[in-house]
């Protein structure tokens, strides 16, 4: 049963609201509909000629075959980072959840990297990983291991994976940290009763009882990989070598801040955001019907 | 309910970052050096990645608004005078240069009674460039604007967003001689006899050498390598010898091994004078030399004599660093080569392969100029103003200081003549090589510059398909091929634009 509160007033709610629907509005709503609408124009970057040209951008956009290549390194990079993630920062989460010696030091230590930005994170993997100047990869190259980010593509998209997720698994795990913690001691010491040990007490309590902050932390990293991580791209490789780390967001950047194509980064951004839509419809849509709230 | 709410509240989040406009770039990828880089910011470029010495601040120059933006050492500008006539200049030179700029502009104003320069950072080129358009498009465009030589042929095609020089220097009566100008500096940003922008900082690139480590290996560091056979033969010998970790390297990779490399063997990058005579240029950089150079490049990589060091000017930090024995370097990393190397170097011209019938003739120059620009309720006087500012860096007194301060190229004929007479180059042996690699022959159709729609996006172009041929995906033909393939899209697409 819920209670439910009921206002007399009806001003009074939408009074309320305002502050939030004002930002909404002014932060949200409005850029939104600017870049729908310059999604559909064809316009020099000062606004001298402008051309509607219908749907022209997405059909151009959508048929480059270097979008195809970045739809395809978003992927790789998006599930990679939310694996990798997901994987160290449970990890992480069971074993602090443990009654250890200085756990609280331990926590407060791997909150740490959360409160750096994006950019600053990539310049500190930067001076570890650089094959030139950076302590580890100098030490890579010496050791004989061919390592240069600068020109593989592969070792490239290793390192923005790495660095990024660095960054997000702070985050991920304080939220796991905080549903290990929910859950009932109770329950635990009764199925420790009925016998079970470390990973079958793991597989069968503790997953399924944390199963919705791992349902929200999936929707939050895809999220975080698909747009939070220009900064770590744009200071450790430009989207290169080669276009082996352009994703669609850095994408999206090139073309509308340093080549001027107001039109098509727009659209890029429409198709982005529909992308995006879709993504998470579907997993409330297929995922949440497993997922057990409590 | 819970269910719907936590739906709602996700879409809504997600959308507001989908829709956001694209983001500002974040501080700079610099390469990271422990000293701070004096020059390296004197380049044009793509990327917003002009090492400075201090960080950048994080928040973005907001275009739209009239707020001053901070600088990174965030001093209070000086407020303006009451009863002058000010004009704001928005440039995107880091420190250290960024400081001479701005004393010059005080030096400026200081001499003046009725009019005021305000001078404000708004970040790397870039940003400078896309802080300038949404001005513009807002209604409150600054009245000079400090370009990258690659943004020229976007300045040139908004006719009505900018007023062109001649025409200012016909409207205010301030003569603004384009004979007193370097022909090399001032044919970059004219249209035939007009100048349209206003030169400032040009460089041109140099070769560079560390003179103990040639020693080391043997090599004569009084006989600097001339060709490129020369310079591979003298890479394999410092690496060889084991004098350097990497033999040879360069910095701004299409501008000193192709833009630079095309004008220095009288062979086009494009057609139409590379674009200077319309915008139906055609990319015409997949030639037989063309792809002979490359080639020649990453067979070096193979026998490991050359190592590619990233995009712009991300290399320049493997030369003082003493990782590579050769670079190919801006004339304005001089500075910076000076204060970071701890070994001895030397500077020449750049090489040539030397069955080119011709060659070497000019080097071409790279880095910015100033552009006026419109905006609704200009005054006369405003244009005076600027026209008055035009007139004073251009004054052989102040030319020559921002030439030996900064290492950039003098831009007129009489700032050169007064550095020569102040006897700086006696002090500053190689200093003058750079104006002689740019003025030794006549330019020719091929090495009077560039003019290329989108330049920078065709510079990134090459980047991709050049890194795919070092890692071996591709051969020189092919990636020279798809460059000049995508590149003349690029180009397609801007003529469009403009039609």
């Amino acid at each position: 049963m819920q209670r439910r509160v009921v206002f007399n007033n009806r001003i009074l709610p939408y009074f309320l609201l305002l502050p939030q629907l004002v930002i909404t509005i002014v932060f949200f709503f409005w850029p939104a509909s600017q870049a729908i609408y310059q999604s559909v124009l064809k316009q020099d970057p000062f606004g001298l000629r402008t051309t509607f040209v219908y749907l022209e951008n997405f059909s151009t956009v959508l048929s480059d075959p270097l979008y195809i290549e970045s739809i395809q390194v978003t992927i790789v990079f998006s599930i990679s980072v939310t694996v990798f993630v997901m994987t160290l920062a449970l990890l992480f989460a069971v074993m602090a959840d443990r009654q250890i010696r200085g756990a609280q030091t331990y926590k407060t230590l791997l909150l740490w990297p959360y409160a750096l930005a994006p950019a600053v994170a990539a310049v500190l993997w930067m001076f570890i990983f650089h094959p030139a100047i950076g302590v580890f990869g100098k030490t890579l190259n010496n050791a004989g291991l061919k390592w240069d980010y600068q020109l593989n593509g592969a070792q490239a998209l290793l390192l923005v994976v790495v660095a990024s997720s660095w960054k997000q698994i702070a985050h991920n795990f304080l939220f796991f940290l905080a549903g290990l913690q929910s859950i009932p001691t109770a329950v635990v010491e009764a199925a420790m009763i009925d016998g079970a040990g470390g990973w079958k007490l793991f597989r069968a309590i503790l997953l399924p009882l944390i199963s919705p902050t791992t349902f929200y932390l999936i929707t939050i990293n895809l999220v975080f990989a698909f747009f939070d991580t220009f900064g770590v791209i744009h200071a450790l490789t430009h989207g290169g070598p080669g276009r082996s780390t352009t994703t669609l967001m850095y994408k999206v950047y090139m073309d509308g801040y340093v080549n001027l194509n107001l039109g098509q980064s727009a659209a890029q951004s429409v198709i982005l955001m529909l992308i995006v839509s879709v993504l998470v419809w579907m997993q409330f849509r297929f995922v949440e019907g497993k997922v057990h709230y409590t | 309910m819970k269910r719907t709410i936590l739906f709602a509240l996700i879409l809504l989040a997600v959308l507001f970052v989908a829709c956001a406009p694209a983001p500002t770039p974040a501080p700079t990828a610099a390469p990271p050096t422990a000293a701070p880089k004096p020059t390296d910011a004197p380049k044009p470029t793509t990327a917003p990645a002009e090492p400075t010495a201090a960080p950048k601040p994080t928040e973005a120059p907001k275009p739209t608004t009239a707020a001053p933006a901070p600088t990174a050492t965030a001093a209070p500008r000086p407020t303006i005078p009451a009863g002058r006539v000010a004009v704001e200049f928005w440039f995107g030179l880091g420190k250290p240069l960024g400081d001479v700029l701005e004393a010059v502009v005080m030096d400026f104003n200081k001499s003046q009674t009725k009019y005021y320069v305000d001078a404000i950072y708004k970040g790397a080129y870039v940003d400078t460039m896309n802080a300038a358009i949404a001005a513009y498009r807002a209604g409150k465009a600054p009245h000079i604007v400090q370009m990258f030589e690659v943004g020229t042929a976007t300045m040139m095609a908004a006719k009505g967003a900018i007023k062109p020089v001649y025409q200012l220097s016909k409207e205010t009566g301030v003569v603004l001689d384009p004979k007193i100008y370097i022909p090399a500096v001032r044919g970059y940003y004219s249209e035939g006899e007009n100048m349209i922008s206003m030169p400032l900082n040009s460089s041109t690139p140099m070769m560079y050498y560390n003179i103990d480590a040639f020693k080391k290996a043997g090599l004569d560091p009084t006989k600097p390598p001339k060709t490129w056979t020369e310079v591979r033969a003298a890479a394999k010998k410092l690496v060889d010898s084991g004098a350097t970790k990497c033999g040879f390297t360069f910095e701004w990779p299409t501008w000193t091994q192709l833009e630079n490399f095309s004008a220095l063997h009288n062979v086009p990058l494009a057609t139409k004078t590379n674009g200077m005579m319309g915008m139906d240029a055609e990319l015409k950089f997949n030639s037989d030399l063309h792809i002979r150079h490359l080639q020649t490049l990453m067979d070096m990589a193979k026998e490991g004599s050359f190592k590619y060091g990233g995009r712009d000017g991300a290399a320049t930090v493997l030369f003082p660093s003493g990782e590579c024995g050769i670079i190919h370097a801006s004339s304005a990393a001089r500075a910076r080569i000076k204060s970071e190397s701890k070994f001895e170097w030397g500077v020449t011209f750049l090489p040539y392969y030397d069955d080119v019938p011709g060659a070497p003739i000019n080097s071409i120059i790279g880095g910015a100029s100033l552009w006026v620009m419109n905006s609704p309720g200009r005054t006369a006087d405003e244009y005076k103003a600027i026209a008055e500012f035009f007139a004073y860096i251009s004054k052989p007194e102040v030319d020559a200081r921002w030439h030996q301060e900064t290492g950039y190229l003098p831009i007129t004929h009489g700032g050169n003549d007064k550095t020569k007479a102040d006897g700086f180059y006696q002090k500053n042996p190689g200093a003058d090589l750079p104006y002689q690699q740019l003025t030794r022959t006549q330019p020719t159709e091929n090495s009077l510059g560039l003019r290329l729609g989108d330049m920078p996006q065709i510079r990134i172009i090459v980047y991709e398909e050049w890194e795919k041929a070092f890692q071996g995906q591709q051969t020189a033909k092919q990636a020279m091929d798809n460059a000049v393939k995508r590149g003349n899209d690029v180009l397609r697409a801007f003529e469009k634009l403009y039609k």
